[in-house]
């Protein structure tokens, strides 16, 4: 995963600080389709300043969250607050909320400058006033140059930019965004990440970013919800909800996991032993869940914590015997697909550091499999 | 549009039907297709043909007929040329017949008087029509392909008989006098027939689709979350219609009433039918010369100058959709 930028600044997190006053308070919010539940009793706080990204599959209920937080949608129970002031009823164009939409929804008949400048015309700035600051906004996102081009002269990260100037010009307190990347390519969607955590930090308003691509929760977000059927399932920073995932779905949604079923017959304030049909043996963990023994739980293991031996490891725990059926090279790394004694595939990543391919391994080849007694992450849902 | 409607047949036929009266309208037709299907010139000889045979050639002979004399006789107007000796041709134009129409006011003001008349049922037709398009592309995907055949469904019963239908309405002994008589609500029968009024109502009332159907076509495209960036934006609903829907509407206002304006000046029947003798409009005077007076040349050159008249506003309305054409390419 990239480096978060947010996390690398090592700003404050104000999650964490019982002190600290949320900006964004959604309590026990529910939206109704007729008999369809859209949202389900979600609750959230986000905090200023933050990158909070709603993380989900299509359907997951993260665009109707933020088409409520804008306005367009009308809660069915429970409320939203900004800044401390109540939402309900209040019509979109009255909100201290702007969005960046999925399709940009830049007006067709109007300049880049008419279309920045059209959010300030209705507070009826002067136009000196209305100038500056859209000239203002136009170097922000570079696009000076193209003032008075109409929106379908422009490529889609400029019009991208452009809908993000015009979701900013009014300086709003919460800014929604909805994909706010989708339709860019891979490499202008890398850079485009990076500039919008810059002009983020520069002017320091709260973000609400809906997306369903893991990648870009991870290289934006302060925190991700990740939601499913409606509700939110996790809350964490990146890190949090990558390391310590608190159900199959969210170990399963975000990256890729080894999920070995497993019972529990062990549990120790310091370790628990997990024996698994999956995997043909134990899986010994170093920290304790408060949990009965016999019930159900997964280890889950991302392919980059096992570690691939020629010769048995001398660790007594977390070893387990397997043959390699697929290897598919990525320059960086490799990923290996290893069929275990019980007929189980895991998937093992490992960075190729040496570039002599004597010492890579080879179909068909007798390995180990071992891990840190810290790897796995038991999840019993 | 079209495109992802055509599995629905009603809609198909709508949209047909519109492109056929929009072409028919506009004399459009070669233009376009041999603009789109260069290389296929079988396909484009046959809209040529027509065109040839049904439009170029009685117009030629009518530009013929209105430099002729008239003079009592079969053909009633003068050959254009004549062989004075064998060797001598003597071409004879004769520019009075358009001379003419400037000295009697009776052309300028027929002229001034459809245009009028046009303009107006023209403006009539998009303040009727615009809400109920408007209304239409709101409305449910299910409900609107009721509408919509509704809008059309009038197309199914003849012209003639549509027209002819209002005079039983509107009659003095019609049914919306008879009705409001023996409502009490008036004494005296209400004189609507062969007035301004019932010619403005025919107008409107024939040509009202021919305002909607475009317009439909394009509040229907329209992108919704549009004016939810508005509202965003902090635009209240009424300015939005004004600052968003309004302006990205003007393509559908623009062929509307080109769709209408252009028939309803040349329109014969209504003011016929439903018009009084000092209801003015230039169909009017040009059945008048050809059947009344039996002045071919003098018809002629009023044919002749209304087809010019008529020309403007098409080459206003190309000019308009080969810019909005272009701008959405």
């Amino acid at each position: 995963m990239s480096a978060n930028p947010r996390q690398a600044q090592g700003r404050g997190a104000p999650w964490n600080d019982p002190k600290a006053q949320p900006y964004v308070v959604i309590d026990r919010v529910t939206k109704k389709f007729g008999d369809f539940v859209a949202v389900n009793n979600v609750s959230l706080k986000i905090y200023q300043g933050e990158i909070f990204c709603l993380l989900g599959g299509s359907g997951c209920g993260k665009t109707t969250l933020l088409r409520m937080l804008a306005g367009f949608e009308m809660t069915s129970s429970g409320s939203m607050s900004i800044d401390g002031q109540d939402m309900s009823g209040i019509p979109p164009y009255n909100r201290p909320v702007n969005m960046m939409f999925q399709s940009y929804a830049l007006f067709p008949h109007m300049t880049v400058e008419d279309n920045i400048a059209f959010g300030l015309r209705q507070e009826g700035r002067s136009k000196a006033d209305v100038r500056k600051r859209v000239d203002d906004m136009l170097a922000i996102v570079k696009m000076a140059q193209f003032a008075r081009r109409k929106p379908h002269q422009l490529s889609g990260g400029q019009r991208q930019r452009v809908a993000l100037a015009r979701s900013l010009v009014k300086r709003p307190k919460l800014l929604l965004l909805d994909e706010p990347l989708g339709a860019l390519d891979r490499k202008l969607r890398e850079h485009t990440q990076f500039e919008l955590v810059n002009i983020q930090e520069q002017l320091g308003v709260t973000f609400v970013v809906v997306t369903h691509d893991q990648e870009e929760a991870m290289t934006l977000a302060s925190r991700i919800g990740v939601m499913n059927h409606g509700e939110i399932v996790q809350v964490g920073t990146p890190s949090e909800i990558y390391e310590f995932p608190n159900s199959r779905f969210v170990a399963d949604f975000i990256g890729s996991v080894n999920m070995f079923e497993g019972r529990l017959i062990e549990d120790r304030p310091d370790h628990v032993r997990i024996a698994s049909d999956d995997l043909g043996g134990t899986i010994f963990v170093d920290h304790g869940i408060s949990a009965a023994p016999g019930i159900t739980v997964w280890a889950a293991i991302r392919p980059e914590k096992i570690r691939i031996a020629r010769e048995r490891p001398s660790q007594p725990d977390n070893v387990v015997p397997g043959v390699i059926k697929e290897i598919a090279y990525m320059g960086d790394m490799s990923i290996y697909l290893v069929q275990l004694g019980t007929g189980r595939i895991v998937r093992v990543t490992q960075p190729n550091v040496d570039r002599d391919s004597e010492s890579q391994y080879t179909w068909d080849e007798r390995v180990f499999l071992h891990w840190h007694a810290e790897s796995p992450v038991i999840v019993t849902q | 549009m079209a495109k992802a409607r055509s599995d629905d047949p009603l809609y198909g036929r709508i949209v047909y039907w519109w492109r056929v009266l929009r072409d028919t309208t506009a004399f459009r037709v070669s233009r376009g297709i041999a603009r789109r299907v260069t290389g296929r010139p079988l396909v484009i000889a046959i809209p040529y043909l027509w065109l040839i045979f049904f439009f170029v050639i009685p117009f030629i002979i009518v530009l013929k007929i209105s430099f002729a004399e008239s003079r009592i006789a079969m053909p009633p107007y003068s050959p254009l040329w004549e062989w004075v000796t064998t060797s001598t041709m003597q071409i004879k134009l004769t520019m009075s017949n358009f001379g003419f129409l400037f000295e009697d006011a009776l052309y300028k003001n027929a002229y001034l008087s459809s245009v009028r008349i046009a303009f107006i049922s023209t403006l009539l037709c998009l303040l009727i029509g615009y809400p109920m398009a408007y209304g239409m592309a709101r409305s449910k995907p299910s409900t609107r392909n009721i509408l919509l055949l509704l809008i059309v469904l009038p197309f199914w019963t003849s012209f003639l008989l549509r027209v002819y239908a209002w005079i039983g309405l509107l009659k003095n002994n019609g049914v919306i006098n008879n009705i409001l008589l023996s409502l009490g609500v008036i004494k005296e029968p209400i004189v609507m027939m062969q007035t301004d009024f019932a010619v403005y109502l025919g107008i409107v009332y024939s040509y009202l689709p021919f305002m909607i159907l475009p317009l439909y076509s394009t509040l229907e495209k329209m992108d919704m979350t549009l004016l939810e960036a508005a509202a965003d934006l902090g635009c209240r609903p009424i300015k939005a219609f004004l600052k968003i829907t309004l302006p990205l509407s003007i393509p559908g206002i623009i062929a509307g009433c080109m769709l209408v304006f252009i028939p309803a000046v040349g329109e014969y029947v209504i003011p016929a039918l439903l018009g009084g003798p000092d209801t003015l409009m230039i169909g009017r005077v040009l059945w008048d010369e050809f059947f009344a007076n039996r002045d071919w040349p003098v018809a002629s050159a009023v044919a002749i100058a209304m087809l010019l008249l008529l020309v403007i506003p098409i080459m206003l309305f190309q000019y308009f959709q080969g810019r909005e054409m272009r701008a959405h390419r």
